[in-house]
């Protein structure tokens, strides 16, 4: 495909998924304010009022019912799009094993958030982590040009012949959602081009079926196999659709991960959402100095790309894993994952805990965890209190 | 016939029949959206089911909503159909209340059919909103202390372009409703009450009887309210007139769920029904 220039915007983060959902052109979407959120919502309506996205925008009651009913267009063939937040992202939560059960086609938007309680609106990833057994694909942005460019690869995605399921694309609140940056966005026709016309349709009056109905035990667990597949094989269209998209846009997407001078590194910082532009200022400073570190940026949590971890860690002296969700009673929750890929593997993986509830972190600590880590003085576990 | 026999439900059960109805009124271009309810038992499971129109099951709570996007999603294709949601009584009034409310303030092109059997049936008649007064259920064990939740009048009091109450033993009224309720656009809601006879402890012979004693007693009341004009229909029509209507003892004591009411609930039973009566003459 031929790279044509794109245009130069400035955007805050939700205008950027706004603009990228516009040119995605859903018929149906439904969105309920909160915060973070919200200005997206505002942006969209804008869109719709204005006729620039022939959509029809339920203004819903609650979330529940935002899901709910995209899920419900989205059986009957149409391409559709919610947002939400935090609590929102929890109240959801029922609709999105029903959308990720019947494996459906959704694209979401999750400006993640902290969970309460006690109250904050201020950012963490607890509400995205949250929800990685919903049968979702979770993508995570790094800066407000990745969210509008996940945004429109994850309509393409979700409803490719080979995947069909439901895609979350997260960015964090406040910091991508409110903040503006520069931002290159492609020409409309060359989003159509990207995406082809939906195909997805289970309402047929001339072959009716039932969707969602009861499922024997063998049944049931084939159709939880058949999405385990789905999750799998999604791993290599992700990729194909990441370097199609590098193609039009002219802008490297990487992969399922991102290498970011970790090839020769000796400790690696792990990390996902926009706390790992920190990360890479704390990196360039060390290797300044000629320490031997690097990062390794996860784009895509769910399926979650265990060998290209493995592959780019194993035969690190150290690994630092910056978690801002936590499984209580267990541990950080990227961490986890990233023990998990490293399985057999002597290298050692710490945890650094961090951003609950919108706590500032900054290159500093990052770069103090690291040099702590290859002086031997990390612990296995630190929060960043 | 649009619902077939030899699906999933009681001896007795009213379901397959108002469906059916239902169905031979709106057609093949009909699509069901079903929340948690006697109707997903019935409606079969993966391997097959009875209805010829499609079914899109929902979480309990989600069928106003799924309702609306359907809808929205077969104007976007430019599909003519009626959207249909089939829902029991808690489905609707309880953990639903809120989707529905939402979708009749938006005045959502959708025909919304709550078959109240008066208590969560489908997991083994546990009480709800919509249960009577005095009713016995496993969760209300020496009768329900509060009254029934009157649903139809709230709907109304959204503002919507049709509400009606309907029986099945008045099968010709229901299907007039259901008909002039497809012809209309903008959020319609029909309330049938439907006996259920392991719920209500009754003899699985008798569905219809009860369902028309409830209806000459004036406990179950049949009207209309299209575009905010409220009309009694069918027999109701001469129910004004106290002396036509039967005792309400004649409606409880076949059903083995009031069968511990004392006298002096029998009567506040009476002396509700006549002040709704009273009401309903006034509207």
């Amino acid at each position: 495909m031929q790279v044509t220039k794109g245009v130069v915007k400035a955007l805050v983060g939700n205008h950027a998924v706004a603009y990228a959902v516009k040119q995605a052109k859903p018929q149906v979407l439904a969105v309920y304010p909160i915060t973070p959120q919200t200005t997206m919502l505002e942006k969209l309506s804008e869109y719709v009022d204005r006729g620039e996205l022939k959509a029809r925008l339920i203004r819903v009651e609650s979330e529940h019912s935002a899901l709910a009913s995209i899920y419900g267009a989205a059986v009957a063939g149409a391409r559709v799009f919610t947002a939400t937040a935090s609590q929102g992202l929890l109240y959801m939560t029922e609709m999105l094993y029903w959308a990720g059960g019947q494996r459906v086609p959704i694209v979401a938007a999750v400006a993640t958030r902290a969970l309460a309680s006690p109250w904050s609106i201020l950012d963490d990833h607890q509400d995205f982590m949250s929800k990685r057994d919903a049968i979702w694909i979770q993508m995570m942005a790094e800066n407000v040009q990745e969210a509008y460019d996940l945004t429109i690869q994850a309509f393409r995605i979700s409803e490719h012949e080979n995947v069909v399921l439901p895609v979350m694309m997260g960015f964090d609140g406040f910091i991508l959602t409110h903040t503006m940056e520069r931002v290159e966005v492609l020409h409309d026709s060359v989003v159509d081009s990207f995406i082809p016309p939906r195909k997805f349709n289970l309402v047929d009056f001339t072959d009716p079926v039932g969707v969602g109905p009861v499922a024997p035990p063998e049944d049931y667990i084939r159709m939880r196999f058949e999405a385990k597949k789905a999750m799998e094989r999604s791993k290599r269209v992700i990729k194909e659709i990441f370097r199609e998209y590098e193609d039009i846009s002219g802008r490297p997407q990487h992969g399922l991960v991102e290498c970011f001078m970790c090839r020769d590194a000796d400790y690696v910082v792990v990390s996902m959402g926009a706390w790992s532009g920190d990360a890479r200022v704390a990196v360039e400073r060390l290797r300044e100095r000629g320490a031997k570190v690097g990062l390794l940026k996860v784009r895509v949590f769910r399926p979650f790309p265990f060998e290209e971890v493995r592959d780019y860690l194993r035969d690190c002296k150290g690994v630092l894993v910056m978690d801002r969700a936590y499984s209580f009673g267990s541990g950080g929750i990227l961490a986890n994952e990233v023990k998990v890929s490293l399985y057999g593997h002597n290298v050692p993986v710490h945890s650094l805990v961090g951003g609950l509830g919108g706590m500032d972190v900054r290159p500093l600590h990052i770069q103090t965890a690291l040099e702590n880590l290859m002086e031997g003085k990390l612990e296995e576990e630190r929060w960043l209190l | 016939m649009m619902f077939l026999r030899g699906n999933a439900a009681c001896p007795g059960c009213p379901i397959p029949r108002e469906l059916d109805a239902l169905l031979e009124v709106t057609g093949e271009r009909t699509v069901l959206v079903v929340p948690a309810s006697c109707t997903t038992v019935i409606m079969g499971d993966t391997r097959g089911m009875p209805s010829k129109v499609p079914v899109i099951h929902s979480a309990f709570a989600a069928s106003s909503a799924i309702a609306s996007g359907v809808r929205s999603a077969l104007d976007a294709r430019g599909e003519k159909a009626t959207v249909v949601v089939w829902a029991g009584d808690g489905g609707t009034g309880d953990i639903g209340f809120a989707s529905l409310s939402g979708a009749a303030e938006r005045n959502e092109d959708i025909l919304y059919v709550c078959y109240d059997n008066e208590a969560y049936m489908n997991t083994g008649v546990q009480r709800s909103g919509l249960t009577p007064f005095g009713a016995w259920t496993t969760t209300t064990p020496s009768g329900k202390a509060e009254s029934k939740k009157p649903l139809p009048k709230i709907i109304a009091d959204h503002g919507v372009p049709y509400v009606a109450t309907a029986s099945i033993a008045y099968l010709f009224d229901y299907k007039d409703k259901v008909r002039k309720a497809k012809e209309m656009s903008g959020f319609r809601y029909i309330h049938l009450l439907s006996p259920c006879p392991p719920g209500w402890r009754f003899d699985a012979g008798l569905t219809v009887e009860i369902a028309k004693l409830a209806v000459e007693t004036g406990i179950w009341p049949l009207y209309e309210i299209e575009k905010g004009k409220f009309r009694l229909t069918s027999i109701s029509k001469v129910l004004v007139d106290k002396k036509k209507r039967k005792p309400v003892e004649e409606y409880l004591k076949l059903q083995g769920r009031f069968k511990d009411l004392k006298g002096e609930d029998v009567k506040r039973i009476q002396e509700e029904v006549d002040q709704m009566w009273e009401d309903l003459a006034r509207m």
